[in-house]
């Protein structure tokens, strides 16, 4: 054929992915956001005007500057809360703590749910019914109750929110991972690889598990957003994160009682929360945009 | 179809089987329950009356199988606080929580399927990216703050609305709304996804060449076969809704399961925890397999493979 050479032909497919990439509105949006708040959470220390545990009563309740109150001052900017603790500084150590949680859930339940995923995929027949079983018993019991059970149980400190999230959120991944390993478990490159005789676990680790890795950004960021949400829930209900620690879902949770005189008080965290998981879920999307846009809806 | 449904309704049955077996061990993961139950003062003589009276000196297969035997019955055992059958309980407050479910779903599918279809209809239009926005600021929404600021607005700026109770239906109208929110961005991904693909389908196209008019179209040929996989999408999430409805019932003070299972977590009355969890997840496991069965009922191509 003579038909005229596209210039994407002479770029290779990631610099293509990255291009497409940068033209996207959502994965630019995202990923500004999710880095600023990175940034923010690693140089808490630095940036944080005050001390988040420090309270001074008689400075308890000053309103954000924005508001009209002889009480504000441009020394507390989302001024204080009930304990007289500086709001941004609480918001700003507070997002060290989403993150952490998310990202720590995230990899525990990515670990397991890719295994179980990419074993069901690539062996089916027996070990696919046995992890399709595993897989329909897990989505049949209620997260956020479970969850509340056994963390009072348990008893309620991060490492065991981190876990019992991370244990309860590895379903999609599991699934998604099981029909990409399916897909490309059937391309000519596996066969092959099979032909020359590369072990079972050769052919897992270099040509199955580098095809699905986009598959497992995208259900990444979306659960990373997922497990920030229900820790959000479990320390508003008063089983997540505890007192004095600062958490997005206790800081809501701590101005419930106040927020009839002082919104405020739940708006602040709240738009913080809405914004970070927003820009996470914008930036996964994006991700499948790019990379895999057959797998929309 | 006969085959079908069996194998699909053995499959359930060992999910619930499982299910209990790990809502079981929920009674061990303290370590020793009897200690749990008998508080922090309890002497070494009530820990042992209370080992032999609750039974947990006896082996845990017999008394899992005990314990499932009686569960089976619709006996879950005596609540630690309430001092009456936590089954009692349960069914007072299962009401509730499905008047509060049903009423969510409702709202979800009113808001969502009219959303979707619109933006099939006119995909890359202004009322697709407006649906799609929707969708997006709907996952991204944390329910408990949706719930929270709803209440400031129609609660207690604009009096519009009651915040706490269930004595009307008044009283489910922000509850349905927090709880149903939540899973109006897949319904209406789904419908939109369905639609565009029916659209787009030959029999469509001889609907149009033969004169039908676009409403029947849309609503007697498209939507009939779009809504198919709605459908067990909505079973699914509505499983999931009564599960997730703890954190709103707990917002509004609804009377129903979710509020009950806050309670007993704080009063430690596992046998009442225990029991909640197996009752959403049987529902829930019931409600997966109906759709199933539905849906190989409706399309001859999922029982076959």
């Amino acid at each position: 054929m003579t038909t005229p050479v596209s210039t994407s032909a002479h770029t290779s497919p990631s610099k293509q992915v990255l291009r497409q990439a940068l033209n996207h509105r959502g994965v630019l949006f995202g990923a500004f956001v999710v880095f600023a708040i990175i940034f923010i959470a690693i140089f808490a220390p630095m940036l944080a005007p005050h001390d988040p545990y420090e309270q001074i009563l008689s400075r308890k309740l000053i309103p954000p500057v924005w508001f009209d109150s002889p009480k504000t001052t441009w020394d507390h900017i989302l001024g204080t809360d009930h304990l007289g603790r500086d709001y941004l500084s609480r918001l700003i150590y507070g997002a060290r703590i989403s993150l952490m949680i998310g990202f720590s859930a995230m990899l525990i339940s990515g670990v397991i749910g890719t295994t179980l995923g990419v074993c069901a995929g690539y062996f089916g027949g027996r070990v696919d019914n046995v992890i399709n079983f595993v897989i329909t018993t897990r989505l049949s019991m209620p997260v956020v109750l479970v969850a509340l059970a056994v963390v009072s149980l348990m008893g309620s400190s991060l490492t065991v929110v981190i876990w019992v999230l991370g244990l309860l959120i590895w379903d999609r991944f599991a699934v998604v991972m099981r029909s990409a390993t399916q897909q490309v478990r059937g391309l000519d490159f596996v066969a092959s690889a099979e032909a020359l005789g590369s072990t079972t676990r050769r052919i897992l680790f270099v040509e199955v598990l580098p095809n699905i890795l986009n598959h497992f950004i995208v259900i990444a960021t979306l659960e990373m957003a997922h497990a920030i949400l229900l820790e959000a829930a479990l320390s508003f209900l008063g089983l997540g994160v505890q007192p004095p620690d600062p958490s997005w879902g206790l800081m809501i949770s701590e101005a419930k009682g106040l927020m009839f005189f002082d919104g405020w008080l739940i708006a602040i965290p709240g738009t913080a929360l809405f914004l970070l998981i927003l820009a996470i879920n914008l930036l996964g999307d994006g991700i499948r945009d790019v990379t895999a846009p057959e797998n929309r809806n | 179809m006969i085959a079908f449904f069996i194998k699909r309704l053995v499959t359930a049955l060992l999910v619930v089987l499982t299910v209990s077996a790990m809502t079981f061990s929920m009674t061990f993961l303290t370590g020793d329950p009897a200690i749990a139950v008998a508080g922090e003062n309890a002497t070494q003589a009530d820990i042992v009356r209370i080992r032999e009276y609750y039974g947990y000196d006896r082996p845990i297969p017999v008394q899992f199988m005990s314990w499932l035997g009686r569960a089976a019955q619709g006996d879950f055992g005596q609540s630690l606080y309430l001092n009456q059958p936590v089954s009692i309980e349960i069914f007072a407050r299962l009401k509730t929580t499905m008047t509060l479910g049903l009423s969510a779903l409702i709202f979800a599918l009113v808001l969502a399927i009219p959303l979707g279809v619109v933006a099939a209809i006119r995909p890359n239009s202004l009322l697709d990216r407006f649906a799609l926005t929707v969708a997006v600021v709907g996952q991204a929404m944390p329910s408990f703050w949706f719930a929270l600021t709803m209440m400031l607005w129609f609660g207690i700026n604009w009096r519009i609305l009651p915040v706490s109770g269930t004595d009307t239906w008044a009283h489910f109208v922000m509850p349905s709304i927090a709880l149903g929110y939540f899973i109006t961005p897949g319904v209406m991904r789904l419908t939109r996804a369905g639609m565009l693909e029916v659209l787009r389908s030959d029999y469509i196209r001889t609907a149009r060449a033969k004169g039908a008019s676009g409403f029947s179209i849309l609503f007697k040929h498209a939507l009939r076969n779009a809504i198919i996989p709605v459908v067990s999408l909505a079973a699914v999430q509505f499983g999931f809704m009564l599960g997730g409805s703890i954190v709103i019932e707990t917002i509004f003070a609804v009377n129903g399961l979710g509020f009950l299972a806050w309670e007993s977590i704080q009063r430690a009355d596992l046998p009442m925890m225990q029991a909640i969890v197996l009752v959403l997840s049987v529902f829930y496991i019931m409600l997966t397999f109906l759709a199933d069965v539905l849906n190989a009922w409706l399309d001859p191509r999922i029982r076959i493979s």
